[in-house]
């Protein structure tokens, strides 16, 4: 029924119009705001970073010096650290998330999937301050007494990886950081692997136990490589997510604005430096170089979330077509 | 019953909401002065007892002296408060003043198993040597010299410095560069230095938590630190060559020799003083102003400062082991604030 | 060994260490939980509610803490939330396959994951230096932001998933676009619209670094918005790495609330989604 028959009065379809333009106006205005926010977020940055970036230059990059003294500030040693907390974080994490998708998706009494899912998801609700302050009080005195003195006994003295274990065992620096951060992005990567591999065609893994394969050869060479883009997406994501976080390391990285070759050494994240210092650093210098440092890490984390994206998005694709 | 249910959730968030936007306005705006964390738990202690008796709160964010000259330099607080004195060029170039407004001692703690408070006895070149990385065991011979009669374990030393911008910091780097010259040559003397070995914390508060937390570990803190957590601290020796206990007395005699009058700006540093009886790292505190202040709260926070040099202040901070501003030097600090401290052109002090 | 044995000899190592993983994974879970019970609980009594937090060595509370944090995060999903179903509204609706739609639900996710410490230096340079000092509200804008993001994404897929037959009636009766997505769009998603923002709830409760630069924090009770306004999550930062006991164990005491409130957001947001359902067309 064409709408003169419903609203009979040409003021009623005139008012309609105009509340349908503004309605669409504020949502295609709320839609934008996502891209201004984006957009805001780097220029002010850049802004804020500028006089660091252009007193510097590339420098800012790959020196580890940081004196608020001589107003000299180099970004290397927050890089360092930022990286290898992540690295380290990941190598635990994805090992551990691969296996727990493995066990949820394949041998898991099916009662208790959704129990146990639960609970690994469980671990992403935590605040991060929490894992911060757990890692402090009850992670690093365990590190300190019984695990970094075995490692440092039993590793150290190797030839070429031994300099990676060696140094007085605080507690607390790289490693630590690196192990909370590993429990905190376990359920991002973990929840992503298990969607991705609930997604494999029944067919392919019929067709596998057809021929004989085992259990664990069909997740190897059937779920695994069919589900490899998205793996990898996830691994990402949670590498974006670890690169980022600063509660969880603040409280146990060291804050040390030093490139020591030891694991165990104290170092500095990006976030930590700036969650540390940020409120007391005066000099326009300073506050513009822990700018810098935010600006750094933003893009960082957009360049290797952005491939993630895509990534996935590329399996949607691929898998719409399937 | 699903529309009941929704509906009556919304309506009790919006009045909660509201309700609770619209509580509290009536008060009074606290003071806000943001700085060091050296006097934070007299500063603390004041506060507290300022609000019980007259009502006005002074909310203190112990952010570290760096953050303190920060904040007040961006005038986003009332006042700073820093243990790093600034000198007359600065103070002029920023437009501020400062005073000292109480007195304390930053004391080397340790954490190592068996030994209680005060037994240690180090000195100052053995701590420079410890913070640049020369000294790296407990049982190393320096220490053992020092200690002949202690049991030292074959302990890796876990050195704890401030990784924030602090006051602390500089009293102490001011003494160890003061009797270690290659400690001056090497990381200097200032609020924020780059350290070669150790862990970083923050305030006073991080410090002493992080050795308390840390086997083999040494810091150092502010007195009041030491004793609230019971602490074990070293004694240090001084110019003179003794080895003191830090104490109220100590830090008074470190005082006793100190011309206030003469220092323009009040920029006094108490460290290395001479004397038997003197505590080598003992500090003043300062607060830090704007001399033409557009604040309107300049003259309630001068109020609070007046009440903590009094009789009701003083006790307080006795209690917790800090010397008190000598009475002479409180007549110099008030007669300044007369005659530089302007709210909008006028005079805010004496009060009305 | 027979090729075949070896091969299920592996399989059963392989599955075994999957187990195990999963068990250390949920070791961790029950460590942290532990913790925080055993810890928390001592520091919570009925003061925690009463008094406000304490200097050094006296006793005291976290009910300034407790209610800056409510009204930020309440005030941050106010800003956020509208502005999110929004954005998501003119994706799912009118925008749902145009370029610029790519575009702005890529740039969404990638901020999403954007660390919360940057959200809340952006905040500084726009809201804190201008202002003068630190405020709560520039506490709720920098929450409000990262909610943003959440509320985007949940709603976007909650609208998707009414049904187009609903539009298409709505429409064939004369309706607006905007008056069939106010009618009978927006009531559908209801409730997956009500879990998304209780989502987003949930995930800014916890944070702590955005609220570093902006809200500060408060000695004493506030409720002011243009002031520094006290917080659960700066509250335990400070005092959980000082080493006063009575701080410590209201550091603990507070983390315990938080977690305990998220966990309540996420048990609620899925009773919701049960509860209520997406209701399913009946005429096909």
């Amino acid at each position: 029924m064409p709408a003169e028959l419903i609203l009979p009065y040409k003021s009623q379809l005139k008012r309609e119009a105009r509340a349908e333009a503004a309605f669409k106006t504020l949502t295609m205005v709320s839609a934008a705001l996502v891209l201004v926010v984006l957009a805001g977020v780097l220029v002010a940055l850049t802004y804020g970073a500028w006089p660091a970036l252009s007193t510097f230059r590339l420098g800012f990059l790959t020196r580890e010096i940081w004196n608020p003294v001589t107003n000299q500030f180099g970004a290397l040693a927050a890089l360092y650290g930022t990286v290898i907390t992540s690295v380290i974080a990941m190598l635990i994490a994805v090992p551990l998330a691969f296996g727990i998708a493995v066990f949820l998706t394949e041998t898991c009494p099916l009662g208790l999937r959704g129990p146990i899912g639960t609970c690994i998801e469980l671990l992403a609700a935590v605040p991060s301050i929490v894992f911060g302050i757990w890692g402090l009080f009850v992670l690093a005195p365990i590190l300190q007494h019984t695990v970094q003195p075995w490692i440092i006994d039993s590793f150290g003295d190797l030839p070429w990886i031994g300099k990676l274990f060696r140094g007085p065992p605080y507690g607390i620096g790289l490693m630590t950081a690196g192990f909370v951060l590993a429990i905190m992005v376990l359920p991002f990567v973990t929840s992503i692997m298990r969607e991705v591999f609930l997604s494999t065609p029944r067919s392919l893994k019929e067709a596998a136990y057809g021929i004989g394969a085992t259990q664990w050869e069909v997740v190897w060479d059937v779920v695994l490589p069919n589900s490899r883009a998205g793996v990898i997406g996830g691994v990402m994501l949670g590498l974006g997510r670890a690169l980022g976080e600063t509660m969880a390391v603040t409280f146990v990285v060291g804050n040390a604005h030093r490139i020591s070759g030891s694991l165990l050494a104290p170092g500095t994240t990006i976030s930590a430096s700036i969650a540390n210092e940020f409120t007391e650093a005066f000099g326009a210098l300073y506050t513009s170089s822990l700018i810098a440092l935010g600006l750094l890490l933003f893009v960082l984390t957009f360049v290797i979330i952005a491939a993630a994206r895509l990534l996935l998005l590329r399996l949607e694709q691929r898998g719409a077509r399937l | 019953m699903r529309q009941f249910f929704v509906r009556s959730m919304v309506a009790l968030g919006t009045l909660g909401l509201l309700g609770a936007l619209s509580a509290g306005s009536a008060r009074a705006d606290d003071i806000s002065g943001a700085g060091a964390t050296f006097p934070y738990p007299v500063y603390a202690k004041w506060a507290e007892a300022y609000r019980r008796q007259t009502g006005i709160g002074l909310n203190y964010q112990s952010i570290g002296s760096g953050g303190g000259i920060k904040q007040i330099e961006a005038s986003t607080v009332t006042f700073g408060a820093s243990d790093m004195p600034l000198t007359a060029q600065v103070l002029q170039q920023n437009g501020l003043m400062q005073w000292p407004m109480i007195i304390g001692g930053a004391i080397p703690v340790v954490n190592i198993p068996g030994i209680s408070p005060g037994q240690m006895l180090l000195d100052g070149p053995t701590i420079a040597a410890i913070y640049m990385g020369d000294i790296t065991r407990w049982n190393d011979p320096a220490i053992r010299k020092l200690n002949p009669t202690l049991k030292l374990p074959k302990l890796d030393i876990a050195p704890v410095y401030r990784s924030d911008g602090s006051g602390t910091n500089f009293l102490f780097t001011n003494f160890l560069s003061k009797v270690s010259p290659s400690f001056a040559q090497k990381i200097g003397s200032n609020t924020s230095v780059q350290w070669p070995v150790g862990i970083g914390a923050k305030g006073n508060e991080g410090v002493a938590n992080q050795v308390l937390q840390t086997t083999g570990s040494i810091g150092y803190v502010e007195y009041a630190y030491v004793v609230q957590t019971h602490m074990t601290y070293a004694k240090l020796r001084n110019q003179a060559g003794q080895f003191v206990a830090p104490s109220v007395q100590a830090f008074q005699a470190a005082a006793a020799n100190a011309n206030w009058a003469a220092s323009p700006g009040f920029y006094v540093v108490l460290t290395d003083q001479p004397g038997a009886a003197s505590w080598p790292i003992t500090g003043a505190s300062f607060i830090l102003m704007h001399v033409q202040s557009k604040d309107p709260k300049t003259a309630a926070a001068l109020k609070f400062f007046d009440w903590a040099y009094s009789r009701s202040g003083q006790p307080l901070a006795e209690q917790l082991d800090y010397v008190p501003i000598p009475a002479a030097v409180v007549k110099l600090v008030q007669a300044s604030w007369s005659r530089s401290l302007k709210v909008n052109g006028q005079a805010v002090w004496p009060a009305k | 060994m027979s090729n075949l044995a070896r091969r299920r000899l592996t399989a059963t190592l392989a599955l075994g260490a999957a187990a195990v993983a999963t068990a250390i994974g949920l070791a961790f879970l029950a460590a942290i939980l532990w913790t925080l019970f055993s810890r928390g609980l001592g520091g919570l009594h009925w003061q925690v509610f009463t008094q406000t937090t304490p200097a050094p060595g006296s006793s005291g509370g976290l009910i300034n803490a407790i209610y800056g944090s409510v009204v930020m995060t309440l005030l941050g999903v106010l800003i956020g939330a509208p502005i999110g179903i929004l954005a998501a509204t003119y994706l799912s609706e009118y925008g749902r396959t145009g370029r610029i739609s790519m575009v702005i639900r890529f740039i969404n996710d990638v901020l999403l994951s954007a660390p919360s410490i940057v959200i809340g230096l952006f905040v500084y340079t726009l809201v804190v230096v201008p202002m003068g000092h630190f405020s709560a509200i520039a506490g709720a804008i920098s929450l409000g932001i990262i909610v943003i993001p959440v509320a985007v994404r949940t709603s976007e897929d909650m609208l998707r998933l009414v049904p187009q037959s609903m539009r298409h009636g709505s429409a064939a009766l004369g309706a607006q676009p905007w008056r069939s997505i106010t009618s009978i769009v927006y009531p559908a998603a209801r409730s997956g619209l009500l879990t998304g923002v209780l989502l987003a709830l949930a995930r800014v409760s916890g944070e702590t670094a955005p609220l570093l630069f902006t809200a500060l924090n408060n000695q004493f009770w506030n409720a002011k918005l243009t002031q520094p306004m006290a917080n659960l999550p700066v509250v335990i930062f400070q005092f959980a790495t000082s080493p006063y006991k009575n701080w410590q164990s209201l550091a603990w005491a507070g983390a315990l609330l938080i977690t305990l409130f998220v966990l309540f957001l996420s048990v609620i947001a899925r009773l919701v989604s049960r509860m209520f359902g997406v209701r399913e067309s009946r005429v096909e």
